[in-house]
């Protein structure tokens, strides 16, 4: 039994225990957890066949990134988990029967039909490596399809901040535009006035004329 | 002895019944749901790059490099939409979404 051999059992044993973790834990945060650690043996798997580009691809991008949101989302909704499991396990007959008869049937099919195919690497992708011929392709032949792809992105940025984005009415916000194009006149307001002291008897009113300045916040 | 073709596409097989049970058991809870949608991208890429390395061709890579594209679009959108469906509704029970009466 070569090595290799030996990592892809180790692998797709770690791979698999966690895709059924994910799918019977209670806490969606274990769940999002065990995702990470069967991308992580799935990545490993595809280093084994020598995808290299795509197995990082598969940790920054899924790992680092989409499953991050994920833990986002699950940490952000209070969830409750009592009323989501009710009824779980009364599923299982139904579902372990598809499930057993879709890998009987596949499994039937897929190892009689391909039990002798051994690894056959193009003589490009063994001088130079897999990274550079995938990205030679990506840039010629398939240029269009990754154009496309750059708009999709886009597409659901745009989009994910769209659905999302919301006026909270309940807390104070601050608009610089307005604030910017406020005038001194507008804050302050100098009225003439007479003094409102009252003068002492006998002395006739020598406090006229002075100016009182009110200061007069303008609708803030 | 040595790794077959039908290695890698029997452990893709299995991703895929694992997470079809998944969407069978977890009908209730959308992330459970949206995660399981993950696990069977993955499975589906694993053959496609079994078959790019079997066959000695690259464009099954290509293939898995646009469906990790599309997956991650997918999954922004989607999570946006329950963020959004958390606000309005208070609960992401997928039996609690019948405004339109299905």
């Amino acid at each position: 039994m070569e090595f290799t051999t030996v990592l892809f059992y180790a692998f797709s044993t770690i791979l698999v225990l966690a895709a059924l973790r994910v799918v019977t834990e209670r806490n969606p945060v274990h769940a999002a957890l065990f995702l990470v650690l069967s991308f992580f043996s799935a990545a490993s798997i595809w280093m084994l066949l020598k995808a290299e580009f795509l197995a990082i691809a598969l940790v920054l991008v899924y790992v680092g990134a989409v499953m991050v949101l994920f833990l986002f989302v699950v940490m952000m909704a209070d969830i409750d988990v009592n009323k989501l499991r009710e009824g779980f396990w009364r599923h299982l007959p139904v579902a372990a029967t598809v499930g057993l008869l879709i890998i009987a049937e596949m499994g039937l099919i897929l190892y009689s039909s391909f039990k002798g195919v051994g690894p056959d690497v193009p003589a490009a992708s063994a001088s130079q490596g897999g990274t550079r011929e995938l990205g030679q392709v990506i840039y010629t032949q398939y240029v269009f399809a990754f154009e496309i792809a750059a708009l999709i992105l886009l597409v659901g940025m745009v989009a994910a901040v769209a659905l999302t984005l919301r006026r909270r009415k309940d807390t104070r916000y601050f608009n610089p535009g307005k604030a910017l194009n406020v005038k001194a006149s507008e804050r302050v307001r100098i009225v003439k006035m007479k003094s409102e002291t009252e003068p002492p008897a006998g002395a006739p009113g020598n406090a006229e004329q002075t100016g009182a300045v009110q200061a007069a916040s303008d609708k803030q | 002895m040595s790794l077959t073709l039908s290695h890698f596409l029997i452990l893709g097989a299995i991703l895929f019944a694992i997470s079809i049970i998944g969407i069978f058991m977890n009908r209730k809870n959308i992330i459970v749901l949206l995660m399981a949608i993950e696990l069977m991208l993955l499975a589906v890429n694993m053959n496609f790059v079994a078959f790019s390395y079997f066959l000695g061709d690259a464009a099954g890579q290509i293939f898995v490099f646009f469906i990790l594209t599309v997956a991650a679009a997918e999954a922004a959108i989607g999570l946006a939409i329950l963020v959004t469906l958390f606000r309005s509704l208070d609960t992401i029970n997928v039996e609690d979404l019948d405004r339109l009466k299905g």
